[in-house]
């Protein structure tokens, strides 16, 4: 295990290229013999957050289901093509899954948390993936929760049930959590659809500090979310890839005819 | 001719009322019957001898039944230590294993029609597999057929609480890279806590009245228990013993067997029920 804490990561700044590099490569993607992606190819750039937008059903979830392989936990599921990870192909069979789990973190729609402590709730990860001193640990664990921006509210609640925050603040929780293992890609999954507007400003904030510190794909609902915090966007529509571009260019210059009509709210 | 509907309406309504009230009342004469019968008629027996001495024979005064309650607590003990755990490893197998596949229908099936199996069949079934067998009653065949009652109810109810735990919690700690035995013991073992513990302590409660897999199997014994090995001594198979019996001091040992055995299932229910309230 490395010995630099998070923070001290992102100041200094890295040699060579960033990790957090998506290459995906001619995608299908099937729920039994039903496909529901087709030949999706996207490149994600490291430290920059893409937002996938597209009408319900289009398949934005399943995507980013993807990265993580956690669509594996259900036996009808199943994909072809190529997700490279910093040049590594993901969907390989022999790759380490809870390696690959611990380098690209997952956020969902509704927040998670354990029924557990906030504090255990942030040290579960750790635990599962380093061994570590009471001590380290607790240092962990506040870093975490500073990088979440939810240290300051927490703090005094370190032994109460995660359930017992709010909405918002779990879910940041559960950013935190994820964090907490250091990721390289964090991958979310409409973070703010269950969170009411003060909490979703909150998280917004927050994803667009992490690009320091890794790379963001969010699957959103929310046409000016994705405009307010993604660099780049991709307009997925039944399972396509329609158009991927700068976010500035897909708002006010979308390239397509059905991106302009599901941007200007004409579809969707 | 409004009027008219109006009142029809409300006519059938009170009908309906009146029928499910008194639908309700005759249930619960019954069981308040059954409950002051057996107190009353069980606690003239009750002293501190009947639970710590043997039974006297007919016709002579005193004696209890302290061999049957502590038989009865180490069958029901051992019935738990192997039910328990084979109970709830096959509910984690229905919930998170086996959906879906072949098999996992099968042992579903299974289960279900376990749980409809009259509990004799299952004292026989012990019967002739480990009394006709060994060639003699024991302490442990009432324990395995105990035991082979309870499988199924911890098996069900540890199955329908672990599937009550949304998937999002364990895809999120999936997602983490928690491999899925620790998915399955440290958060759905614990987000579904109150709920298995609930299921648990209900099967104990469920066999441990049970008599007919008891009769062929620990039979019933007049000493203290010394070993599970041979016939063990039980509250149900005594009740049926002595309320059988023209002796009038056994049928009052029987009532205050009945009401120390409706006691202690009651005080399981209740306790499984405060677990559950507390959790929600």
């Amino acid at each position: 295990m490395s010995t630099t804490r998070p923070f001290e990561q992102t100041q200094a700044a890295p040699a060579g290229p960033a990790p957090g590099v998506i290459s995906v490569r001619n995608l299908n993607f099937y729920y039994g013999d039903h496909q529901v992606l087709f030949d999706n190819t996207l490149d994600i750039a490291p430290r920059s957050v893409t937002a996938i937008i597209g009408p319900s059903g289009c398949g934005k979830s399943t995507h980013i289901r993807v990265y993580n392989r956690i669509y594996e936990m259900y036996r009808d599921q199943r994909c072809t093509g190529e997700v490279l990870l910093d040049g590594e192909n993901l969907l390989d069979p022999s790759l380490d899954l809870i390696e690959l789990r611990r380098r690209v973190g997952m956020i969902f729609q509704a927040p998670t948390p354990f029924p557990m402590s906030v504090f255990e709730n942030v040290a579960y990860g750790l635990r599962l993936h380093y061994t570590l001193s009471r001590s380290e640990l607790m240092d962990r664990v506040e870093d975490a929760l500073r990088g979440a921006a939810l240290w300051d509210e927490v703090k005094d609640k370190l032994h109460q049930p995660g359930t017992a925050l709010s909405g918002g603040q779990q879910q940041r929780l559960c950013i935190a959590r994820a964090l907490a293992v250091e990721p390289e890609v964090l991958l979310m999954d409409e973070p703010t659809s269950a969170v009411d507007p003060v909490g979703t400003a909150k998280i917004e904030e927050l994803v667009r500090m992490l690009t320091s510190r890794l790379t963001v794909v969010i699957v959103t609902h929310n046409m000016q979310q994705a405009a307010r915090i993604s660099d780049v966007t991709a307009f997925f529509f039944e399972g396509r890839i329609v158009e991927v571009g700068q976010t500035t260019k897909m708002f006010t210059n979308p390239a397509n005819k059905q991106t302009e009509d599901y941007i200007t709210g004409r579809f969707g | 001719m409004r009027r008219a509907g109006q009142r029809r309406r409300r006519l059938v309504d009170l009908g309906m009322k009146a029928a499910a009230c008194l639908a309700a009342f005759v249930g619960i004469v019954f069981l308040v019957w059954v409950l002051s019968e057996v107190i009353v008629r069980g606690a003239s027996a009750l002293s501190w001898s009947f639970f710590t001495t043997l039974p006297a024979p007919p016709g002579a005064p005193g004696g209890g039944l302290g061999n049957a309650m502590l038989g009865t607590l180490l069958i029901s003990l051992g019935a738990t230590l192997l039910g328990v755990p084979v109970g709830v490893m096959a509910g984690v197998y229905l919930a998170e294993y086996g959906a879906g596949t072949r098999f996992g229908t099968l042992v579903n099936f299974m289960v279900n029609v376990m749980m409809g199996v009259p509990s004799i069949i299952a004292g026989l079934f012990v019967y002739t597999l480990l009394v006709v067998s060994l060639g003699h009653f024991s302490g442990y065949a009432g324990a395995v057929a105990l035991a082979f009652l309870m499988m199924p109810i911890v098996a069900r109810t540890t199955a329908d609480m672990m599937a009550l735990v949304p998937n999002t919690l364990r895809e999120s700690a999936l997602a983490l890279g928690a491999p899925r035995w620790r998915v399955i013991v440290q958060i759905v073992f614990r987000a579904a806590k109150a709920g298995l513990l609930t299921g648990i302590l209900l099967a104990i409660a469920r066999v441990s009245g049970e008599t007919a897999p008891l009769l062929f199997t620990a039979l019933n014994s007049p000493y203290w228990p010394r070993t599970l090995s041979g016939p063990m001594a039980n509250l149900t198979v005594t009740i049926f013993n002595y309320a059988m019996s023209p002796y009038a001091n056994w049928q009052r040992a029987a009532w205050g067997a009945s009401l120390v055995i409706t006691m202690g299932v009651l005080t399981i229910n209740l306790v499984s029920r405060f677990i559950l309230r507390r959790k929600t």
